[in-house]
C-alpha cells in the first residue's frame, strides 16, 4: 500500500509512512532482542555470590576471568573449526545445488518441486534428524555394517560417530538448505539472456561460473553464510549429541555455567559471543554490500 | 470405600486442631492422622471431600515442575482424578528446572527439587517451609530421609544428603537447619541409586566396582555422564576405587581434588576411553543398545530399558567395600513455593499428601525407583511386584512395567538386591558443591581437551 501524498505534505507523511513500515519489526526487536540482550549486558557487570544471587553492582571479574582463561581460546578455535568445516560444506554443496535448480532444470514446475524436497529433512525436529545419525553412523550402523559386509574394513569405524566429523556432517545436513534458498534466489535473478550472450561470444562453462554466476551470487552466497556462520557459533546441541559429549563450544560451555547458576560469567560469555559474531557479520558486509545487490 | 473416603476428609481438622491446641504432642496426632489415612487408605481415598470444598477447589491449577523422570504425568493426571483439581505437570532439564525456580519462582507452584536444588531454593527464599505435621505419612518416611540412619545405619552425608537438606528452622529461613525441626524444604517422593551399567556377555566378569569403567580393557567402549556436577562424582568414585586418590568429600570437592580428577579424566579421555558422554536417559539407553558401549554409567530404568530391548544388561551392584565404592544416592522432593497462600496451599497440601499415600509409590516402583513410604507403595503393588522390585526377590511371575509391558521374566533377580540393601550402600548424594563454578571450568576442559 503506497501512502498518496500531496507534493506539500510529503515530508511528514513519508516520515510517517517509514516509522510505520518498521514498526512491526521494532515491535519484535525492542522487547524480544534488544531488552534481553541490555539484561544480559547488565548481569554480565554484575558481581555473584555463587549460588544464583546477583549483586547489582560493576565489576569486569567476569570479563576478565573469561578472557583470561586457555579455556576460552580452546572453545573459539573448536567452535571456529566447526564453523569453517560447516562453511565450506554448504557452501559448495548449497551452491551447486542451487545451480542445478536454476541452470538445468528447465521446467519451472519441476524446480520448485526439487526445492521443496530440499526441505524435507526439515519436516521433522531436530533432535530426530540428529538421533536418525546414529543408526547410520554407529558401530553396528549401516554403513559399517555395510564395509564390513564389503571386507573393505575389520574393524567396524569409530571416527564416524561421536566425531568431530559426526558434527560437521549434522550440521551439513542441517545448514545447507540456508545455503541453498538465499543463493537460488540471487541466481534466478541472473539474466539467462546474459549467459547466452557470453556462450555466444566464446566464453567457457567455467569462465561463465567465474565471471557471471558467482559475482551476480555473491548476495546469495554472503547471506547464507551469515545464516550459517551464525547458527552454528551459537549453537551448543548438535555438538553435545553428535560428539557425543567429547567435544564442546562456546555456548555450551556457557550453558554448563548457567546450570550451576554462574550467571555474570555465562552473561560475559554471551556477551563476547555476540561481538564476535557482529565483527564476523560486519565484515561480510562489508565484502558484500548485500543492499545494493538486493536492489539491483 | 466411600466410608473411608469420610473419614479422611476429617482427618484435615485434626490438622486445624494440631495447630490450635499445642498441648497435645505432635506425634499423637501424627498418629492419629497416620491411622485415619491407613483406614482410608486406597486411591479413593482423598476424593470424598464435602461438596462445598470440591466446589471451591475445582478451579485450582498445581503446576508440578521438574525433570522428566521425577514429574510424570501419568501421576500428575491420577492426581487430578482423585482430588478433584487441575495438575498440570511440566517438565524441564535439571539445570533448566533450578534456573527457572529462582528466576521465576511465580511460574511454578510445586517445585521438584533434589536435595541440593532444595538447599539453593531455599537459600533464595523461593520457597516456603512445609508444615511438617500437615503430612500424614510423615512419620512413615524412611527415616533415611527425616533422620539421616536407617536400621542404626548413619546414611553418609558425602554430597547433600536428603536429610541434610531436609529442615529449616522457621517457614521463612533461608539456611538449612541441622537436625529435625517442625519444617520441611521439600518433601521426598522418589529417589534411587545409581551405579554402572554392563553388558555381561561382553565385559565378560562381574562389576562390583567402579574401578572398571575406567579400565584400559574397555577404552573406546565406555561412556560417562556428563552432567557436570554428578558427572564428576562418578568419575571420583571410580578413582577412589582404583586407589589413585582418597578424597575428603566427594561431594564437596577441593580444588586441588577438581583438579587431580579432571586432569585424569582428560588423561583418560586422550588414552581414547571413553567411546562418548550422555546427557539424557535415551542416550545412555542408545549407547547401550547400538553396542557403541559395553560399560558405563547408568540409571537403573535405563538397563530395564536396554534390557527390554533384549539385550543383556546389568545394573552393578558397587556395594560399599573398603571404605571405597559404593552407589551415587538421589532424592527428588517436592517443594512448596512461596507464592501459595489459601486455598491453593491447602491445595498443594492435600497434593503432597496424595503424593505420599501410595499410587506414586506403587507406580514409581514399577520402573525401578522407589518410594519414600514403601508402606503405602506396597499396597499398590501386587505381591510379586513387591518381591521382585523392593525386596530383591526372584521374580514370582513376569513383571510388567507402569504401562503394562511385559519387563522382566519369571525367576530374574534384581540387580542389587533389595532396596535396603542399596540404599545402604550409597556412599554418596548427588550435589552442587561449593567449588562448582571452578568445577564446571575444568569439566569443560574435559570436554573441549
Amino acid at each position: 500500500m503506497q501512502p498518496r501524498s500531496s507534493p506539500a505534505q510529503k515530508s511528514p507523511r513519508a516520515n510517517l509512512a517509514g516509522w510505520l513500515y518498521v514498526s512491526p519489526l521494532v515491535l519484535v526487536l525492542v522487547p524480544f532482542f534488544v531488552a534481553p540482550i541490555l539484561v544480559v549486558l547488565a548481569a554480565s557487570f554484575f558481581a555473584t555470590d555463587g549460588f544464583g544471587g546477583l549483586t547489582p553492582g560493576f565489576t569486569l571479574a567476569s570479563y576478565v576471568e573469561v578472557l583470561h582463561s586457555a579455556l576460552t581460546l580452546k572453545l573459539y578455535l573448536a567452535t571456529i573449526k566447526f564453523t569453517a568445516l560447516t562453511w565450506i560444506f554448504t557452501l559448495i554443496i548449497g551452491f551447486f545445488v542451487a545451480y542445478f535448480l536454476v541452470f538445468h532444470v528447465r521446467n519451472q514446475l519441476l524446480a520448485i518441486g526439487l526445492f521443496l524436497l530440499c526441505t524435507v529433512p526439515f519436516w521433522t525436529s531436530n533432535i530426530i534428524r540428529m538421533i536418525s545419525w546414529i543408526p547410520l553412523l554407529g558401530k553396528e550402523g549401516l554403513i559399517n555394517q555395510a564395509l564390513l559386509g564389503l571386507g573393505v574394513i575389520r574393524q567396524p569405524l569409530e571416527v564416524l560417530l561421536f566425531s568431530d566429523l559426526a558434527v560437521v556432517i549434522a550440521y551439513v545436513h542441517q545448514l545447507t538448505i540456508f545455503m541453498i534458498v538465499p543463493i537460488f534466489n540471487s541466481m534466478a535473478r541472473i539474466d539467462k539472456k546474459l549467459i547466452e550472450a557470453a556462450i555466444d561470444a566464446g566464453a567457457s562453462r567455467f569462465d561463465i561460473m567465474r565471471l557471471i554466476v558467482v559475482p551476480m551470487s555473491k548476495s546469495g552466497i554472503a547471506l547464507g553464510t551469515i545464516f550459517v556462520v551464525s547458527i552454528v557459533m551459537g549453537d551448543f546441541f548438535v555438538v553435545k549429541v553428535m560428539s557425543g559429549g567429547g567435544s564442546a563450544s562456546v555456548v555450551s560451555a556457557f550453558y554448563e555455567d548457567v546450570g550451576v547458576l554462574q550467571y555474570p560469567t555465562a552473561a560475559a560469555s554471551a556477551v563476547l559471543l555476540t561481538l564476535v559474531l557482529v565483527a564476523i557479520v560486519s565484515l561480510i558486509l562489508r565484502t558484500v554490500d548485500i543492499r545494493q545487490e538486493i536492489t539491483r | 470405600m466411600s466410608d473411608g473416603a469420610k473419614e479422611t476428609s476429617t482427618s484435615n481438622p485434626a490438622g486445624t486442631e494440631a495447630r490450635s491446641s499445642k498441648k497435645l504432642s505432635r506425634r499423637m496426632l501424627l498418629k492419629r492422622a497416620a491411622a485415619v489415612a491407613g483406614a482410608a487408605a486406597g486411591s479413593d481415598a482423598i476424593r470424598g471431600f464435602p461438596t462445598i470444598w470440591a466446589q471451591e477447589i475445582k478451579d485450582i491449577e498445581l503446576r508440578h515442575v521438574g525433570v522428566s523422570y521425577s514429574v510424570v504425568k501419568a501421576i500428575g493426571d491420577q492426581a487430578a482424578k482423585d482430588l478433584g483439581f487441575k495438575v498440570t505437570m511440566q517438565n524441564l532439564d535439571t539445570s533448566a528446572a533450578i534456573n527457572r525456580f529462582i528466576s521465576q519462582p511465580n511460574t511454578v507452584d510445586i517445585a521438584d527439587l533434589e536435595g541440593w536444588q532444595a538447599k539453593l531454593a531455599a537459600k533464595r527464599g523461593v520457597i516456603q517451609g512445609i508444615e511438617v505435621k500437615k503430612i500424614k505419612e510423615f512419620d512413615n518416611i524412611l527415616p533415611i530421609f527425616t533422620k539421616g540412619e536407617i536400621d542404626g545405619h548413619k546414611i553418609p552425608r558425602q554430597g547433600i544428603s536428603p536429610y541434610e537438606a531436609m529442615y529449616i528452622s522457621k517457614p521463612d529461613s533461608t539456611d538449612l537447619h541441622d537436625g529435625v525441626t517442625e519444617w520441611a524444604t521439600f518433601l521426598p517422593q522418589v529417589y534411587n541409586a545409581d551405579s554402572i551399567g554392563y553388558r555381561p556377555d561382553l565385559v565378560g566378569h562381574e562389576v562390583t566396582e567402579w574401578k572398571d569403567l575406567i579400565d584400559p580393557k574397555f577404552k573406546g567402549k565406555a561412556a560417562i555422564l556428563d552432567v557436570p556436577a554428578i558427572g564428576i562424582m562418578d568419575a571420583a568414585l571410580c578413582f577412589e576405587s582404583a586407589g589413585l586418590i582418597k578424597y575428603g568429600n566427594k561431594g564437596n570437592m577441593t580444588k586441588e581434588e577438581i583438579d587431580f580428577t579432571c586432569n585424569k579424566l582428560i588423561e583418560l579421555k586422550k588414552q581414547g576411553q571413553f567411546r562418548a558422554t550422555w546427557t539424557t536417559f535415551d542416550q545412555s539407553v542408545q549407547l547401550m543398545a547400538a553396542g557403541e558401549v559395553v560399560i558405563q554409567s547408568m540409571w537403573s530404568p535405563a538397563v530395564a530399558a536396554v534390557r527390554v530391548k533384549e539385550i543383556p544388561c546389568v545394573y552393578a551392584p558397587v556395594n560399599v567395600k573398603n571404605g571405597k565404592e559404593g552407589y551415587r544416592g538421589w532424592c527428588n522432593g517436592m517443594g512448596l513455593m512461596k507464592h501459595l497462600s489459601g486455598k491453593k496451599l491447602d491445595a498443594a497440601y492435600e497434593y503432597l499428601n496424595w503424593y505420599l499415600s501410595g499410587w506414586q509409590g506403587g507406580f514409581v516402583g514399577r520402573y525401578g525407583y522407589y518410594s519414600p513410604v514403601p508402606s503405602t507403595a506396597k499396597k499398590f503393588l501386587t505381591a510379586a511386584e513387591w518381591d521382585f522390585w523392593y525386596d530383591g526377590q526372584p521374580a514370582p511371575e513376569v513383571i510388567n512395567d507402569p504401562y503394562g509391558v511385559p519387563m522382566e521374566k519369571a525367576g530374574t533377580k534384581r540387580d542389587g538386591g533389595s532396596f535396603l540393601d542399596r540404599v545402604k550402600n550409597i556412599s554418596c548424594w548427588n550435589t552442587l558443591m561449593d567449588e562448582a563454578a571452578y568445577m564446571n571450568k575444568r569439566w569443560n576442559d574435559f570436554k573441549v581437551a
